[in-house]
């Protein structure tokens, strides 16, 4: 929702970008704030996992220009670890497997090392047992799922859940949701969104990467912004994603080059 | 024994191939054969008379040979150099050990199921095995024939016994362990065949291992190499292990040595009709610590598993060649190789599989997986499959990698630093293959040792 005098949370600024010397981020700007839902939607290779994971802090990407500024601080300096620990949530495009390290085990570590910045107390397995039996009915996963390597042999949509599972445990100041829609059956997709939706609240904000209008029924946009080469073209409300849906993007990147 | 002969050809010199090796043997100019009598020449003269012509037998074997150089095949990435320019001693005087020294290496499910054995000699007092059925034998091997005069259809009679290191083993036995399941014995308790190394400076021992299980039994072992403490000795063991028709056997091996400890380890098993065999080995090398191990299936059904670990650091070098000899159809066999190699450490993995045309329907797959924690280790992975029979499935793969960047960033993502990501994605690597041991308290101090050891 859009408030006038939310905090920001995130703000890009003329951010280039380059991966193994090609630039692929070409002038990005971008604001979030507070209880904001942002929406990217964009052709096929124009970035938009780039800039989630330049966000994340991915080595392979380099920035070369502009900035990044989250929650005042300056993003770039910090290591992927620590901008996790401080608030950044990225839901992977493509969820990695890990077999032999228990998804129970994963989701333990992960969530203590966040608990740990805070100056929390570490919980012990079984309260960590707890809260995650909690989060685990929100997204209507089998606690099964905890005792198989993460990721390992999950389909498509578990693995989406599992993100989504990792994003409530770790209740990020700004999720990134790379193509969290993609690959789930309606069912999937009603149990994702509304996990999503409960997790946003005004305190926090949700920059989603998508394709589909469909998401977009589920999670209600504030904005939504279209990118291409690199860069946001065009800044639109929800209606824009209706109109893409029926013109596709050839018009808008036609009117950039002009 | 195969004997390769060239018949023409310039064959390359060892400074053609590499100026520093040719340098380096140049200072170790050894006779490899009068170094393997010398080896012999430090075998306790006195044995039980029923070992006596298996011992001479084998004598004699090990005066043709001499001790393999790189340019043999089945040494090729492993210099015995080294080894070469030690001079080993014998174990005149057994050392007397006191409980406290090795009880951090007990099993609690074995506390009443334990073979003990220090510098390769019996200790009776160390040992125990009241928790076995009483019709199983469990003991001193040299003790064994007055009671069990069929032993010697056994000792000795796994194919390979004229290879050099086992024919040495055989040409200096006095003693070893016997472990005798008779016919339908299900044996629950794990039986630990400990090996402590006092780690007295420049000991050759000998361990021998003889495994017996008859027809429907089924039983555990863990042959289990330790050491006290970090010096130099050469340890060369051999474990024969029979499975009868039906039978299983459980099989854990595990090698602990010091940074300059040579271990050469052979482990023959032979597969009777319908007989399963499981085995684990985990190896954490040494100056050279080699696993010679070899399946022979007599039989039809047969299923064979084998799942080996290295994990070296360090100049350590872990080899293991292993060989699944077929001979008949519908056997199966699945056999996962992992190495994990840090610092200058080198792995070695040779995985032989042979299907000849009587064995149809084979059914056997391989699979060796490496990973590479440091630019200056080395690992060298060789598949060696020779099928001759043609309606047969082999399946085999070979992978060398580093730490995956995008693994290590999906758990830096998730909060997680970078040292403790790679050690978790380590020692992950490591787990598919400890995780199969049924034994609780070896499985837990073995994920110890290795999450202690990845560093990150
Ligand atoms: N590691 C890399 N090496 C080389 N090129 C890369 C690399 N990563 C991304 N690219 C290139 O950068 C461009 C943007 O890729 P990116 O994955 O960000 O696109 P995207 O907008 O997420 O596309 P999609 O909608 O298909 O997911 C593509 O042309 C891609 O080929
Ligand atoms: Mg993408």
């Amino acid at each position: 929702m859009i408030r006038d005098n939310s905090e920001v949370i995130l703000s890009v600024k003329n951010l280039t970008a380059n991966v193994d010397g090609t630039q692929i981020i070409k002038g990005l700007n971008l604001e979030i704030k507070s209880g904001e839902i942002h929406a990217i939607m964009g052709p096929n290779g124009s970035g938009k996992s780039t800039f989630s994971k330049i966000l994340a802090g991915h080595p392979a990407y380099e920035v070369t220009g502009g900035e990044i500024s989250f929650m005042g601080q300056n993003l770039l300096k910090l290591d992927p670890e620590d901008r996790s620990r401080s608030g950044i949530f990225l839901a992977f495009q493509y969820p990695l497997e890990i077999p032999g390290v228990s998804n129970r085990d994963f989701l333990r570590v992960s969530c203590n090392a966040k608990r740990k910045h805070e100056s929390l107390e570490e919980l012990d397995p079984m309260d960590f047992d707890d809260l995650v039996y909690e989060k685990l009915e929100l997204l209507k996963m089998d606690s099964e799922f905890l005792d198989r390597g993460v990721n390992e042999g999950f389909s498509g949509g578990e693995k989406k859940r599992n993100e989504i599972l990792q994003m409530a445990l770790l209740e990020p100041k700004l999720g990134v949701l790379d193509e969290i829609d993609s690959g789930l059956d309606i069912d999937a997709l009603r149990v994702v969104s509304s996990g999503v939706n409960a997790l946003s609240n005004e305190n926090n904000a949700m920059l989603l990467v998508t394709h589909y209008q469909r998401l977009l029924d589920y999670i209600t946009p504030d904005y939504i912004h279209v990118m291409a080469e690199g860069r946001i073209l065009q800044t639109g409300t929800k209606e824009l994603a209706l109109e893409l849906e029926a013109k596709g993007y050839d018009w808008i990147l036609e009117g950039a080059t002009v | 024994m195969s004997i390769e002969v060239k018949l023409q050809g310039h064959e390359l010199t060892d400074a053609e191939v590499n100026p520093t090796i040719a340098a380096s043997k140049a200072k170790v100019k050894v006779d490899r054969t009068a170094y393997l009598t010398d080896l012999v020449k430090l075998r306790n003269p006195e044995i039980p008379d029923w070992m006596q012509q298996t011992r001479d037998h084998a004598s004699a074997i090990v005066q043709e040979l001499a001790i393999p150089s790189s340019r043999d095949e089945d040494w090729r990435f492993t210099d015995l150099s080294a080894l070469l320019a030690t001079q080993f001693k014998s174990v005149t005087e057994p050392s007397a050990l006191g409980f406290e020294q090795i009880q951090s290496y007990m099993l609690p499910e074995c506390v009443n199921s334990r073979l003990v054995f220090v510098d390769g000699i019996y200790a009776a007092d160390l040992s125990a095995v009241d928790d076995l059925p009483e019709e199983t034998i469990v003991g001193s091997l040299a003790q064994v024939q007055e009671f069990l005069p069929q032993v010697s259809d056994y000792f000795a009679k796994q194919p390979g016994g004229e290879e050099v290191f086992t024919a040495l083993n055989t040409a200096s036995i006095v003693d070893g362990a016997i472990v005798w399941i008779p016919k339908d014995q299900i044996v629950k308790t794990p039986i630990h065949l400990l090996f402590v190394a006092t780690g007295t400076a420049k000991f050759l021992v000998q361990p021998r291992i003889l495994i017996v299980a008859g027809s429907g039994s089924e039983v555990t072992l863990v042959e289990d190499y330790v050491i006290l403490n970090d010096r130099n000795y050469f340890i060369n063991s051999v474990a024969e292990i029979q499975v009868d028709c039906n039978a299983k056997v459980n099989h854990v091996r595990i090698q602990r040595d010091s940074d300059s400890a040579f271990h050469i380890g052979k482990t023959a098993v032979s597969q009777a009709r319908d007989s399963q065999y499981c085995g684990i080995a985990v190896n954490f090398g040494g100056a050279i610590a080699r696993h010679n191990w070899e399946i022979y299936t007599n039989g039809e059904q047969t299923h064979s598993q084998l799942l080996g670990l290295s994990w070296i650091t360090g100049d350590r070098t872990s080899d293991t060649h292993s060989l699944i000899a077929f001979s008949k159809p519908h056997c199966t066999a699945k056999q996962i190789n992992k190495c994990i190699a840090d610092d200058r450490s080198h792995g070695i993995f040779n995985g032989r599989i042979c299907v000849p045309k009587l064995a149809q329907q084979t059914d056997a797959a391989q699979l060796s997986r490496s990973l590479l924690l440091s630019p200056k280790a080395r690992i060298d992975t060789k598949p060696q499959l020779e099928i001759v029979a043609d309606n047969v499935k082999c399946a085999h793969g070979a992978t060398v990698s580093q730490l995956e960047d995008d693994a290590v960033f999906y758990l830096q993502s998730r909060g997680i630093d970078s040292e403790s990501a790679r050690k978790l994605l380590t020692y992950a690597f490591a787990t598919e293959v400890i995780n199969e041991i049924t034994i609780d308290s070896l499985k837990s101090k073995l994920q110890t040792i290795v999450r202690s050891a990845s560093k990150g």
